[in-house]
């Protein structure tokens, strides 16, 4: 096999030439592989990223080009108390919504995991939020939460458990939770396959010998089935975790930031100064501000993605 | 250590029956294999016993007590399972004293235990390693040490060598034996390969078609097979069967297919003319002038003996030979069966036909 790569130095040849070496170099012939992949990632994702960084570092507006303003923008937002409080809002946000994902996404995949009667029925049935475009489950939400017509207030009322209509996106507390349920509801999906793909990959003997062992049904989880999945949790809420952070669509249709930006996030904050209010340079900053924190969540599921020292050796198969 | 008692344990998975009415006794100290081919329901019979099936009707019992309805981890068993089942992220030493900790024992008793059961089984330097980093066979006997640490009554292996490389079977498989004359407990033993049952049990028990076929000491097995089932499954190369009749005219002979004559000793009464068929075993063929016709058609000589398939009367049959004759494929020999040691079973039945 390495005989075609490596061709042997013929004695009559004295030294292959510089382009016969490059024809052979498989170094040389992997870059252009790459080039493809390479020049998607350049034009789609670095340049728009080093964009972002540059404007934030001016004054520019739409339809003119702007000054370099060096930090202007960020000492700016420094005093600024709504961007203070959509970082709040984001972190929040981010936290609460993530770890009801994890707790009924790890609790749904467990059962799914179960035998029981239409299983597969049921299994396609949680990717129904999943599936659904977010703009239309975040309208849907908006009318399910309206302050006249919601159906929630509607069916309370009926039963006699409240006699006026919750006002749920027009009070602040109220709104949070709104937006919070409907990012948990349509991120439950994502992460209740992943870890039932998880969970099917560990051996049912293991739960056997375990009960053998005298292990109880909690002991199998906290002894075998927790530990076993925790390289896939670190994975998926990574993702799920730096998804929400850079949620936009759900609450730009639900709340657009309001009321009294309870509910703006720094991405949501980003576009109504960048876009509607045109001050680029600005909502470029605010999305810049966005990149420590992605950088942290990333840092922390770099360590906990790690490979665990049992997963190291040769495969157990 | 306990005896074990199953008496016509019946299972079924929906309105399929595997098991119809197994009754096995077992006793204590004793090495007991299950064998048979696959879906002859040794193996959920195994897990019956250590809890993992329901018994649809019947009775287990463990000592004296009937565990039908016990627990698993309260039925005081332990079991090797094929795969080995180890905990992939606990060490050796935490995959062994598992059972301790979830029966809340002290961290000295644990690493007493492990390092006992270690030593017996010379895992001493592999202790904190993971199941990862561990051989076929250093895994197989971190699972016989995971039974080990927790002294139970009863070890259940379940083909805990079908993952291991050839010349590694024979190794553990004198391993399990040695393993068992010390600790002397109650052992219940799957396995599909004869040879492992031959080699390691007090007591065979052959299953097919989940009825059991024969009980009894290997030698009893390979000696006086109850029915043709058993005389094919017992013994490798497997016994040779030519389909004939009986005659008995002053002498009793065999006439086999084409009309080969055959030895036998004695024919049961009143089997003049009976369809039977002829079971001889490959080593117990001999060259004699008075034997069979035969041609030969393959000749496999592995050393300590030879192995050759010839035709009689039309039919292939194996001989095994331990010394060394000269044979050519094409070769006319006669091959005479020794007639005290031929077997005769109904072709009808299967049943074994003379004493």
């Amino acid at each position: 096999m390495a005989d075609v790569a490596i061709p042997r130095a013929k004695p009559q040849m004295s030294e292959a030439s510089a382009w016969t070496q490059l024809k052979y170099n498989r170094n040389w012939l992997g870059f252009w592989f790459m080039v493809p992949a390479m020049a998607f990632l350049i034009f789609f994702l670095a340049y728009p990223l080093g964009l972002g960084i540059w404007l934030s570092f001016t004054d520019t507006r739409i339809g003119r080009v702007g000054q370099f303003i060096a930090t202007e923008n960020y000492e700016w937002l420094w005093d600024d108390s709504i961007f203070w409080l959509s970082v709040f809002n984001t972190l929040l946000y981010t936290f609460v919504a993530s770890a009801f994902k994890f707790a009924i996404g790890l609790y749904l995949a467990l059962l799914l995991n179960e035998h029981m009667p239409f299983k597969a029925m049921l299994r396609a049935m949680v990717l129904i939020p999943f599936i659904v475009p977010t703009v239309l489950s975040a309208l849907a939400f908006w009318w399910i939460f309206d302050s006249q017509f919601s159906i929630i207030s509607w069916s309370l009322k009926q039963l006699g458990l409240i006699s006026q209509n919750i006002n749920f996106l027009g009070d602040t507390t109220w709104a949070r939770i709104c937006v919070i349920f409907a990012n948990v509801w349509r991120g439950v999906p994502f992460v209740a396959i992943t870890l039932l793909a998880g969970l099917q990959t560990v051996s049912p003997s293991l739960y056997e010998a375990a009960t053998l062992d005298g292990a109880t049904r909690w002991q199998n989880f906290r002894y075998i089935t927790y530990p076993l999945l925790t390289p896939i949790i670190a994975v998926v809420m990574t993702f799920s975790v730096l998804f929400t952070f850079t949620d936009f669509q759900l609450i730009w249709a639900m709340t657009r930031g309001g009321p009294v930006n309870a509910t703006h996030l720094m991405a949501t904050l980003s576009y109504q100064r960048a876009i509607i209010a045109g001050q680029l340079g600005e909502g470029a900053a605010i999305s810049s501000a966005m990149i420590p924190f992605l950088l942290a969540a990333i840092m922390v599921s770099w360590f906990g993605l790690q490979r665990r020292k049992w997963q190291q050796g040769e495969s157990n198969d | 250590m306990s005896s074990v008692q199953i008496r016509d344990v019946r299972k079924s998975f929906g309105n399929f029956e595997v098991l119809h009415g197994v009754t096995i006794p077992i006793e204590d100290g004793q090495f007991v294999v299950l064998v048979g081919p696959s879906g002859c329901g040794k193996s959920t019979l195994l897990r019956m016993l250590a809890g993992l099936e329901n018994i649809t009707s019947g009775t287990i019992s463990i000592g004296d007590r009937v565990v039908n309805n016990v627990q698993p981890k309260e039925r005081d068993i332990a079991m090797v399972f094929q795969n080995y089942a180890l905990y992939p992220h606990m060490t050796v030493a935490e995959n062994m004293g598992f059972s301790l900790k979830l029966r809340n024992a002290g961290s000295d008793e644990i690493n007493k235990r492990v390092k006992r059961a270690a030593e017996i089984l010379a895992l001493s330097p592999l202790l904190d390693r993971y199941p990862r980093q561990l051989s076929g066979g250093q895994r197989q006997r971190v699972a016989m040490g995971r039974a080990i640490v927790r002294d139970p009554q009863v070890f259940l292996f379940d083909e805990p060598l079908s993952n291991l490389d050839a010349k590694l079977r024979v190794a553990m498989r004198t391993e399990i034996k040695e393993l068992h004359q010390r600790l002397k407990t109650t052992t219940v033993y799957v396995t599909h390969d004869q040879i492992e049952a031959m080699t390691m049990a007090d007591k065979i028990v052959v299953m097919h078609d989940g009825i059991v076929e024969q009980m009894g000491t290997p030698l009893e097995l390979y000696d006086k097979p109850d029915n043709q089932f058993v005389a094919g499954f017992i013994g490798s190369p497997a016994m040779n069967f030519l389909k004939g009749h009986v005659r008995v005219n002053g002498v009793a002979t065999f006439e086999g297919p084409n009309g080969v004559k055959l030895p036998l000793k004695t024919a049961p009464a009143g089997s003049d003319g009976r369809p039977a068929v002829y079971g001889v075993r490959p080593e117990h063929f001999t060259i004699a002038d008075d034997g069979a016709e035969a041609e030969i058609i393959v000749v496999e000589p592995t050393g300590s003996e030879t192995q050759v398939f010839a035709k009689v009367g039309g039919e292939q049959v194996v001989a095994v030979f331990r010394e060394r004759h000269q044979f050519n494929p094409g070769d006319k020999v006669r091959l005479k069966p020794d007639p005290s040691l031929v077997h005769l079973f109904d072709d009808a039945t299967g049943k074994r036909m003379n004493a």
